[in-house]
């Protein structure tokens, strides 16, 4: 379990005036570092830009079959996670692509298919659909088809996902549900730079291929003492960062500090204490984890910027009011970006802000008294 | 038994109309273009220029989120829009809008989609740059790479269709996107379907930080035509009248349901966008070489200049014109509301279903509550 602890308040990167004399802000959140760290020994403060970039050094220096590719990551990427390894481990490990990303995981399934670990990076998550049939009809059924005599484990496809502020249509989305729903694939969302670190470790290594989504806002904005040996954290995990019976509130990757910060609000302004998890890993998902504690709390919250419908909200709420119908004091709610596309000027309309998660929690506490 | 590789073939050769002197080489090759188009081309290029320069410099200023220059494609641009009918359909990547300018998409408009404002026709929904006009005949960008290309494709084929067609489809891509499986697509599907199509490579040298040279093995984006069954022509995208003549002639071929590619070789002087800094991966010295020798700007107008047609006086004084009219534009920009927020939830479909209608009263009621959270006074009310 993560620490409990202080949060410090980072209100995004910058606040801008505009001639109307009305403040952009950058961020819709608060970051709540973890404060402890999953193993002892040496820490580092890392982003979580730089926690990728350690987990990825870390893995070709330790695995000479490791190579990491895709489009501009010579330079060192446009989010600069491949900073500096081309120098390091040489352009024939670290190389760029050209652009096509049907080829990017086509060319890293076979990578994989042959014995070596392959780290392909797609630029944007909103980019990865052309890459969709291989990933689906591929990488998740190749063990299957073949009876297990092939199998691309060495895969892993990291992407960076979520709003980021002013991304629009395609710079923001959060495509994990299209994923969820092929068998074969784990999916993963890290919250912040000592998961991503963790999280990425266990992908690289685990023998089935891995899709990593990371939230692209957090790249910069979040940062942690990162411990510098390297360590996995569970897949197939979700962890509980706060404590509490009043409801269960489930999230992943950016949404985490919402709720985290909505927990804090249930706490000043309504007296009571929430279970807050980051489910980690969206396929396969923690069952156990969120109905033990549904079955405690009685009500529970899921939230995704991802659009509502068919969001992955859908299948955590049909299998909660599957194991835990009796235990429920209340319908399961959701709160989730609109069913539209993902809006330029209109995104803190779209985004389930901690507004929309806050009049949730209070609804689903008062549910009984209607 | 001898196997052909990419040595076989000599390179498809680059056609050029003017030298770095704006002087033009082959008296037979210079294209008839009247003055007034003329003199429209080069102001479309200052125009052009003003706008980069200062909508770039907004978002540094954070007035707006982001920003793509079109330096050194400004021939291609120009060169290629004259050529076309106003009634041609445009595709197009987001690199393109000098084109969009001489087509007659207004200053105006385009910042107002800069800062997706109420008057923005994309009702502020997209990133800026990414423009669109149905009324000209320009296609509403997206981001994804190379989509618009078999889209283009199958836009030309419902054309041919039509009785007495007269229009064509030009579709704008870089090459980069020239990798994408949808442009494999794009050139088999215009080929075998006979599509009146041009299809408009800007090969600008990169892609973000990768050079051409990580990006295809072989003759260029060019030498895939004739492989496929496509007319093709390379040209000095830097050439504004290189890029006219072989637009112009592309035109007459595809209105034959002939579809032609153009490769057109220029460079990408400014960065990639604002979210890009490309000294990180390339010498200041390179871009400097391309902006002093093959300066499309600069090349068209000494050859009006050597017209007899334009001269510094009318160029510091159109400059600033265009300059002004950019500058006042924005101001004007800057105090429109963004749209009602509403617009969030429109357009999803042609009718709005019930369940989007429901989040549509479930937004509407939350506001009431929590009104003050939501930066209402920057958007239009009821």
């Amino acid at each position: 379990m993560a620490g409990l602890g202080k949060k410090i308040s980072i209100l995004g990167n910058l606040v801008k005036y505009v001639n109307n004399g009305s403040k952009r802000l950058s961020s819709h959140f608060v970051y709540h570092p973890d404060n402890e760290a999953p193993v002892a020994g040496e820490t580092s403060k890392m982003n979580m830009m730089q926690a990728i970039n350690n987990a990825m050094d870390l893995t070709l220096k330790s695995d000479p079959t490791a190579v990491l590719f895709g489009e501009d990551v010579g330079f060192g990427g446009v989010f600069r996670c491949a900073l500096g390894l081309q120098e390091k481990y040489g352009k024939d490990r670290v190389f760029n692509t050209p652009l096509c990303e049907q080829g990017i995981a086509g060319f890293g399934i076979g990578l994989a298919t042959a014995g070596a670990t392959a780290i392909a990076e797609i630029q944007f998550a909103d980019y990865i659909f052309p890459a969709f049939d291989q990933l689906v009809n591929e990488a998740a059924k190749a063990r299957y088809r073949s009876a297990g005599q092939f199998a691309c484990g060495g895969l892993t496809v990291r992407a960076p996902c979520g709003a980021v502020g002013h991304g629009g249509l395609y710079h923001s989305q959060s495509p994990e549900a299209f994923f969820a729903h092929a068998a074969g694939l784990k999916v993963v969302v890290p919250r912040g730079p000592i998961a991503a670190k963790g999280l990425l470790l266990a992908c690289i290594q685990e023998q089935d291929p891995c899709i990593f989504l990371e939230p692209k806002i957090l790249y910069r904005s979040a940062a942690e003492e990162v411990p510098v040996d390297s360590y996995t954290l569970p897949l197939g995990k979700a962890q509980v960062l706060r404590e509490g019976d009043a409801a269960t509130l489930i999230a992943w990757g950016t949404q985490v500090h919402v709720l985290l910060e909505v927990a804090e609000m249930a706490e000043e302004r309504l007296g009571v204490r929430c279970d807050v998890i980051d489910l980690m890993s969206i396929l396969p998902w923690d069952v156990d984890t969120v109905c033990n504690s549904v079955k405690k709390t009685g009500r529970c919250l899921i939230a995704h910027e991802a659009p509502l419908t068919a969001g992955f909200g859908a299948e955590l709420a049909a299998t909660i009011q599957e194991e835990c119908f009796l235990h429920l004091e209340a319908p399961v709610a959701r709160a989730a970006g609109w069913d539209a596309p993902f809006p330029h000027v209109f995104e803190p309309f779209y985004l389930p802000d901690r507004w929309r998660c806050f009049d949730a929690l209070q609804r689903l506490l008062a549910y009984d008294q209607q | 038994m001898k196997l052909l590789n990419e040595h076989s073939y000599d390179p498809i050769p680059i056609y050029r109309v003017i030298d770095n002197n704006g002087e033009v080489i082959e008296r037979t090759e210079e294209p008839r273009i009247d003055n007034e188009t003329l003199l429209n081309m080069y102001k479309t290029m200052v125009q052009l220029n003003q706008m980069d320069k200062i909508l770039y410099e907004s978002q540094r200023q954070g007035r707006i989120s982001f920003y793509m220059t079109n330096y050194g494609e400004e021939g291609i641009h120009v060169g290629s829009a004259a050529a076309l009918l106003p009634q041609d359909m445009v595709f197009a990547q987001y690199r393109e809008l000098g084109v969009l300018l001489y087509r007659g998409m207004t200053v105006t408009e385009i910042i107002n989609q800069c800062y997706g404002n109420h008057e923005d026709p994309g009702k502020g929904r997209q990133m800026p740059v990414h423009y669109g006009s149905k009324q000209r005949n320009i296609a509403t960008l997206s981001s994804p790479l190379a989509t618009q290309m078999p889209q283009a494709v199958g836009a030309a084929y419902a054309f041919k269709r039509a009785p007495n067609n007269e229009r064509c489809v030009i579709c704008y891509f870089g090459d980069g996107a020239a990798s994408e499986g949808d442009a494999h697509a794009a050139f088999n599907f215009a080929a075998t379907l006979q599509c009146p199509i041009i299809l408009f490579c800007r090969n600008n040298g990169y892609a973000i930080s990768t050079p051409t040279s990580e990006q295809y093995r072989g003759d260029g984006i060019a030498a895939r035509g004739p492989a496929l069954g496509l007319h093709t022509i390379r040209v000095d995208g830097t050439d504004a009248l290189a890029v006219y003549r072989a637009v112009e002639r592309a035109r007459e071929i595809a209105i034959q349901n002939k579809p032609v590619l153009i490769e057109a070789m220029s460079y990408r002087v400014g960065h990639h966008s604002t979210s890009d800094d490309s000294s990180a991966y390339r010498p200041v010295e390179e871009i400097q070489k391309w902006t002093q020798e093959e300066n499309p700007v600069q090349k068209l107008k000494l050859y009006i200049e050597g017209k007899g047609l334009w001269n510094s006086d009318t160029e510091k004084q159109f400059a600033k014109e265009a300059r002004d009219i950019v500058l006042r534009t924005m101001q004007q920009a800057e105090k429109k509301k963004k749209p009602h927020w509403k617009e969030m939830l429109e357009d999803v479909y042609y009718d709005m279903p019930p369940h989007l209608q429901k989040q549509m009263n479930q937004m509407e009621k939350h506001l009431k509550k929590y009104k003050e959270h939501y930066p209402l006074d920057q958007f239009q009310s009821e």
